[in-house]
């Protein structure tokens, strides 16, 4: 992945990022007591599938935005001294 | 009696799991902290979901949805999902890059360093046990009051002075508590961290099986799926709540009050289109008054619920879940991964987990609005149900083991973060690292563990009637108003020493005038709903990023070592 693909995943995980908060409000079903499939409500089946977004946006951070250089950070060198300040 | 075998049966497993585990313990101190660094993406997942995870999971998220409603589930659960993964994402990782790179072991260690201050460590140190301690009570008291009521009957003669009379012969809590801490000490004790992973994810399995199998349970009682959805209650067209229908015993199924029961009624609606509502299956708030007897004089009295979700509330909910931030157990957990790459499947599957265990749990809960009595106690709603539709002990015995699975899933963890908190920040940062050998280390770790955990044990028992899950939201506060400074720690270069100790002192005094407000752990809300932690938060990030701006930023070597160019 060069730097340009990179910073453009990273901008583009961080909008869905806002995005899922704004659309956690969901507000346009609060009073909305239907059920889909007969049995789940329709404000839980949303939330439930807000979970699942919140998956796929998990996978997406890690196929756009994976910090590689930190790990490579953490394994380059030997461990230092951790009680020097 | 079945129920109490299942019980001690699942104990013995755990004890098992122990003794297993210390026989893959490498007998370093490096392996007792943080497992050698060695713990792959599924026990990382396991553990990490486990420990975020007490028995609010499965017994409150019923209760709460039977007080409240489907809202429940975004409040608490989707939202810690997104937040969680993360701050997995953005904190965790980073977390383990510094900490495998530089050898720490703690979160104190990582702040003293990077701030430039000893003084932080003393400051951070008090306040982080301070807020993990009433966590490990809530686990001890929550195990103690879920077992004596599902054991009520086994052992009469030997506990005749029950919490209740109804639960005569039952485990008395006391006991519970000593029995639990017992087990999770032995195999904290003996495997360390790679011993608290591999019963965490054990524990973890059991309660998510458990949660699912109550759930399936409960559904083909009721009659099927379709059936279920028409059980919660229902706000007539005069403002009264009724259930329409109850569970019969005998015949065991459901069947239709004619008339319908009536249980309440609504107080002052916000909304005028109430009428056939099923207020459990939206997040209308609603102020209901409901009647319960009271059990000395048997008179019915009078008591207001508030049904559904405010707004304000539901918005500012979401500084709650940044409270895993800076959970000291959860730094230990990050710190064992083996590689950053063993984060990805904790990134990707902790919102799906939180899923499958809380769906089931707040479906259960508001249904449980339209056959149990209001006045039930939350906390008692989920084996309220099981006993009412099921009535099966060793199905009982499974959830119970599944809820204990929840609570000690967490409890280790943090057992072995204050141990390790103790033994790395105080005794060895005062000696230096040179004047106790490896093994001394551990010793000195074991010994720290074994105090906590008898300390605990005495003040869970002094402390036996607090509200736990009220309890929890208060130590959830308080961590997630110490947020902004990881995240200042990791991503903002000019916070400073100063800023940082004021936003930890803003943080605390916010936190103290709330609780003082909130009667020392009860419910509490500022204005239209707004939670305490969304204030604590926003005070906290005022003060370090005013206070940093004002004071002299960090050295250039702190600043290289802790932001570096990364290619």
């Amino acid at each position: 992945m060069n730097g340009s693909q990179s910073s453009s995943g990273k901008s583009l995980v961080w909008l869905l990022f806002v995005v899922m908060f704004f659309a956690h409000q969901d507000f346009w079903w609060w009073d909305d007591s239907s059920l889909v499939l007969g049995f789940l409500p329709i404000g839980l089946a949303y939330h439930a599938l807000f979970s699942i977004g919140c998956a796929l946006l998990g996978w997406l951070a890690i196929s756009k935005a994976w910090p590689t250089e930190l790990e490579v950070f953490a394994d380059e060198m030997e461990e230092t001294d951790s009680t020097k300040i | 009696m079945t129920t109490l075998i299942v019980i001690i049966g699942y104990f013995c497993l755990l004890l098992a799991l122990g003794f297993f585990s210390n026989r893959l313990f490498r007998g370093t101190s490096k392996d007792y902290f943080v497992a050698s660094h060695s713990i792959g993406p599924f026990l990382l997942l396991m553990s990490v979901f486990g420990t975020t995870m007490t028995a609010f999971a499965l017994v409150g998220s019923t209760g709460k949805s039977f007080e409240r409603g489907i809202g429940t589930y975004g409040l608490m659960a989707s939202i810690s999902g997104l937040v969680h993964a993360g701050i997995f994402f953005l904190i965790g990782i980073r977390l383990w890059a510094f900490g495998k790179k530089y050898g720490y072991i703690t979160q104190i260690q990582f702040f003293r360093a990077r701030f430039e201050s000893d003084g932080l460590g003393y400051l951070l140190f008090p306040i982080l046990v301070l807020l993990v301690v009433p966590y490990l009570l809530i686990g001890i008291i929550g195990a103690g009051k879920v077992i004596e009521p599902v054991t009520a009957g086994a052992l009469p003669m030997l506990f005749d002075y029950p919490t209740k009379p109804d639960w005569l012969g039952g485990i008395p809590p006391w006991l519970t508590g000593l029995v639990v801490s017992i087990v999770v000490l032995s195999y904290v004790f003996m495997g360390g961290s790679r011993g608290a992973a591999y019963a965490n994810t054990f524990q973890t399995i059991v309660f998510m099986i458990m949660g699912l199998v109550a759930f399936v349970f409960i559904v083909n009682a009721l009659g099927g799926l379709d059936k279920s959805g028409k059980v919660p209650a229902r706000i007539t067209e005069k403002g009264s709540i009724v259930q329409d229908f109850s569970f019969d015993k005998k015949a065991g199924k459901l069947k239709a009050n004619d008339p319908p029961k009536v249980i309440g009624k609504v107080m002052e609606p916000e909304s005028s289109d109430l009428a056939n509502r099923q207020p459990h299956l939206s997040r209308v708030p609603v102020t209901a008054e409901f009647k319960k007897k009271n059990p000395k004089t048997g008179e019915l009295v009078s008591f207001e619920r508030e049904l559904g979700i405010p707004f304000w509330t539901f918005v500012t909910y979401l500084f709650i879940p940044l409270s895993v931030g800076m959970f000291p157990h959860l730094f230990q957990h990050w710190l064992t991964a083996k590689s950053a790459k063993a984060f990805r499947l904790t990134v990707i599957a902790h919102p799906l987990c939180i899923m499958i265990v809380w769906v089931p749990c707040v479906l259960i809960g508001a249904w449980a609005s339209g056959i149990l009595p209001p006045a039930i106690p939350p906390a008692a709603v989920l084996s309220k149900m099981l006993a009412t539709l099921i009535d099966n002990q060793v199905l009982t015995g499974l959830l119970t083991a599944g809820v204990l699975a929840a609570i000690m899933s967490s409890l280790d963890s943090q057992f072995l973060c204050l141990g390790t908190i103790f033994t790395n920040d105080i005794v060895l940062h005062r000696s230096g690292p040179k004047k106790y050998s490896d093994k001394q280390t551990i010793t000195i770790a074991r010994l720290f563990i074994v105090v906590i955990v008898s300390l605990t044990y005495a003040l869970a028992m002094l402390a036996k009637d607090a509200n736990v899950f009220d309890l929890a939201i208060w130590c959830f506060s308080g961590f997630s108003a110490l947020f902004p400074v990881v995240f200042a720690a990791l991503y903002w270069k000019r916070a400073t020493k100063q800023g940082v100790i004021a936003s930890i002192l803003a943080a605390s005094a916010a936190w103290v005038y709330f609780f003082h407000l909130s009667g020392y752990g009860g419910e509490y809300f500022i204005g239209p709903g707004i939670v305490p932690a969304a204030v604590c938060f926003l005070v906290a990030s005022v003060a370090l990023v005013v206070v940093s701006l004002m004071t002299d930023p960090p050295s250039k070597e702190t600043l290289k070592k802790f932001f570096p160019k990364l290619n």
